[in-house]
């Protein structure tokens, strides 16, 4: 037995990013991924995008909402591998592929939302 | 000649077939759900490219709405979108089956909890929807 294991730690993340994904990112998928391009809705002006996105709380936020939805994904899909394919044995290099990848999301994350330009 | 037999016992595993999970419904369901997943992650990535789009400019973000209406992305995102909604659905139903919250010595019936996902979920879409169309 470890006397510690990180999978609380892991399964909070998960658990966090699935309250988030399940509030949010039907309407946002929805608009960004239907109705904008469909254009059943006009998508918003530029500047007034740039506004919403450049909002020190909306930044901050979307950001929480891509880190916790990426570990939301490592940590699940990590049992779907191990269980749906039956990969127990290839559990660590699962494990370092699936939250390496969400590291390195939300890294790649933080520098794209401090691109942002503040406001026009 | 005498040969060296493991006599300890081996804990016994039944094989189980790679697609066990078409088995049943119930199993089906399951892996659909855990599958949503990876929609909450390609929804990350579709917000990344977004964001980048907008910060680079105009010309950027009308051509991240045109890349968005392209058959695939479009094909992509419809069935994003109905895994997204398979995983709010079941999460709801999880979190009212496994939240326990006690008032005045009772316990407060799984349909309210359930309700309050609901309720939350609604008005958090109407606030991000009116906030990226109306405001």
């Amino acid at each position: 037995m470890r006397a510690r294991s990180a999978e609380p730690i892991v399964w909070l993340l998960f658990s966090a990013g699935g309250v988030l994904a399940a509030l949010f990112v039907p309407v946002l998928l929805f608009m960004f991924g239907l109705a904008f391009p469909l254009e059943w809705v006009s998508p918003p002006e530029y500047g007034h995008l740039l506004d919403v996105l450049g909002n020190p709380v909306v930044r901050i936020g979307l950001w929480v909402l891509v880190f916790l939805a990426l570990f939301h994904w490592a940590h699940r899909f990590r049992y779907t591998l191990y269980d749906g394919l039956q990969l127990r044995h290839l559990n660590v290099l699962i494990a370092v592929l699936c939250y390496g990848s969400a590291v390195v999301g939300s890294a790649v994350a933080i520098y794209l939302f401090w691109q942002i330009p503040n406001g026009l | 000649m005498t040969q060296d037999i493991d006599y300890r016992p081996r804990p016994y595993r039944r094989r189980i077939s790679l697609f066990w999970w078409l088995e049943r419904r119930s199993y089906l369901l399951f892996i659909l759900r855990e599958l949503s997943s990876l929609f909450v992650a390609w929804f990350a990535v579709f917000l990344l490219l977004l964001v980048r789009a907008a910060s680079q400019g105009p010309e950027d973000y009308a051509g991240f709405l045109d890349w968005a209406a392209t058959p695939w992305v479009l094909m992509i995102n419809v069935i994003a979108l109905a895994f997204v909604l398979l995983h709010a659905v079941t999460w709801f139903d999880l979190t009212s089956r496994a939240t326990v919250v006690r008032r005045g010595g009772r316990r407060i019936p799984r349909w309210q909890i359930a309700l309050g996902g609901y309720v939350a979920w609604a008005l958090v879409s109407v606030v991000v929807a009116w906030i990226l169309v109306g405001a």
